[in-house]
């Protein structure tokens, strides 16, 4: 492989989360791109280079061309521009497209954005565009899959087989619920129980409706720049990109070899640890990619943070809390934090950047660190893309 | 749905007319009750969806073949909450099934109960012609009930 540069966050912002009828998608995009770029002390000239992680381009939003509207509303154009597309993991193929923009030496500083709005179109319409989102022809045409429908494929799989129960699948939301309650961005910031979730009506058998990530609205901006820059610009608590890892998965369900874990997140994260030079053990904390509750437990598995079949053990001991082995999702998780998808990823690198800058994150949900590394996992699709990214002080 | 002032965006009506001339005799042979799949010639890759082109071996000599109406279910949902254009339809089924084969197919499960569906049960892939007319496939019991 050829020498690549390194690659810092230097400046990170997150709009508030939730049902943003009150703004369009260009200016909830300017609620994370100015507190980025008040960040990193720059102003929107001194970007270069803009890749934008969007899903509901003309679909569930209006604007067809979202990279361009938002770019021109938040004085961005110029730079070069580009949107991606990886379903949910969308703003971290941005991520890895504006990091490499740097690391290849084309460009000094870059923007990674995501933006969704998703609630402007009714419910049924959204899960009908999201149950799009696979295999359109062979699995939604006739079969009318929604979203939970592909990841419930799952969680029955994993609960025949390793005698995960929907009791498991509560833990996952009740903690992810608690720390989105210390969360002021987060969407939904109700403390919930087990018995709430168990009640809750059912979506897509065994998951019901507080199994699920709500519909939310948000945007995130990431800046990041050259080792030269970060010297240049005396940025004191830069982020090192330590290594990022992406893979994919069929688009046919019916192609995978099994529906206990996500191949692609597998190979992802194996990419990630290799290129970060760092195993799982070392990780201080992680950001999971946890669309459904099952998902937070397959991701464990995944990513190596406990063995195959053994996720739901992870969760029902408090491994994944403060005070535990690998705390997970501290800012409420795509479950509770919300999960506007094409956004999810800077959003992840946001909360990851706040809490390896030990600043800003109320005291009661930051990590105590040991490392300073820490994980990225975010998946599009039912597995059908992931991208993971490691961070380090 | 906004709760905000807002404007209402110009309707459009969307359908897409998908090419089917390549898979073509999936669907006619659907009519008859059968089920196919293509098989590469030169690899012998079995592939279900059927595939015209094979990936493998980047030959595009495919013959069609029928599958075995024998599966496994390796997993299932039971869909209560519906997207838009299957509001017309009470909750469903989705199973995917493991044949005989080694190829998988993900079709409705009807049939049954839901307590009385368990992965790892025997089931019958069976081709059906739906309320609209349609053509498609489905897992149903083996023995009729």
């Amino acid at each position: 492989m050829v020498d690549l540069r390194k690659v810092a966050i230097i400046g990170v912002g997150n709009s508030k989360f939730g049902n943003r009828s009150d703004v369009n998608v260009a200016e909830l995009t300017y609620e994370s791109v100015k507190p980025a770029l008040q960040d990193a002390g720059l102003t929107a000239k001194d970007v270069e280079f803009v890749a934008l992680g969007s899903v509901g381009a003309g679909a569930w939003y209006e604007e067809l061309l979202p990279a361009v509207v938002t770019a021109e509303y938040c004085g961005l154009t110029g730079a070069g521009l580009v949107r991606c597309e990886a379903a949910c993991a969308s703003s971290s193929a941005a991520f890895q497209t504006a990091s490499s923009a740097i690391a290849s030496g084309q460009t000094e500083i870059a923007m990674a954005l995501g933006v969704e709005k998703m609630r402007e179109i009714d419910t049924p319409t959204a899960m009908e565009w999201i149950g799009r989102a696979g295999y359109y022809f062979w699995e939604f045409h006739n079969f009318g899959l929604t979203f939970p429908a592909y990841y419930a494929l799952y969680a029955n799989a994993h609960m025949a087989k390793y005698g995960t129960t929907e009791e498991d699948l509560a833990l996952v939301a009740v903690k992810n619920h608690k720390y989105a309650a210390m969360n002021p961005l987060a969407h939904l910031q109700n403390k919930i129980t087990v018995d709430d979730v168990l009640a809750s009506m059912v979506i897509a058998s065994p998951l019901k409706l507080f199994d699920c990530c709500p519909m939310t609205d948000g945007s995130a901006a990431i800046i990041l720049a050259s080792e030269e820059k970060v010297k240049e610009l005396k940025i004191d608590t830069p982020i090192w990109v330590a290594g990022i890892g992406f893979s994919s998965g069929t688009a046919n369900l019916s192609r995978r070899k099994d529906y206990v874990g996500l191949e692609a997140s597998v190979q992802a994260a194996q990419m990630a640890y290799k290129n970060a030079g760092v195993t799982p053990n070392q990780i201080d904390l992680a950001e999971v990619h946890d669309c459904f509750t099952i998902a937070e437990i397959l991701a464990y598995e995944d990513l190596g943070f406990c063995n195959k079949g053994e996720g739901a053990k992870l969760i029902r001991e408090g491994q994944t809390e403060i005070g535990g082995k690998i705390p997970i999702n501290m800012d409420g998780g795509l479950k509770a934090k919300g999960h506007p998808i094409g956004t999810t990823g800077c959003s992840m690198i946001y909360e990851l950047t706040k809490q390896l800058r030990e600043e800003a994150v109320e005291k009661s949900r930051q990590v105590p660190l040991k490392n300073y590394i820490a994980l990225a996992h975010n998946v599009g699709g039912t597995g059908h893309y992931c991208y993971v990214t490691i961070l380090r002080r | 749905m906004a709760s905000m002032p807002s404007i209402k965006s110009k309707e459009i009506k969307i359908v897409q007319e998908i090419p089917i001339s390549k898979t073509l005799p999936f669907w006619e042979t659907l009519k008859q009750g059968k089920v196919l799949a293509t098989k590469c010639t030169k690899c012998g890759k079995l592939y279900f969806p059927p595939a015209a082109d094979c990936p493998n071996c980047l030959s595009s000599d495919l013959e069609w073949v029928e599958l075995s109406n024998e599966a496994e279910v390796e997993t299932f949902t039971h869909v209560v909450i519906r997207p838009t254009s299957f509001q017309q339809n009470k909750p469903y089924t989705v199973a995917i099934g493991l044949l005989k084969e080694g190829v998988r197919v993900l079709a409705w499960l009807t049939g049954f109960k839901l307590s009385e569906i368990k992965v790892g049960m025997k089931v019958k892939l069976v081709t059906k012609i739906t309320a609209e007319g349609n053509v498609t496939y489905e897992f149903v019991p083996i023995e009729p009930k």
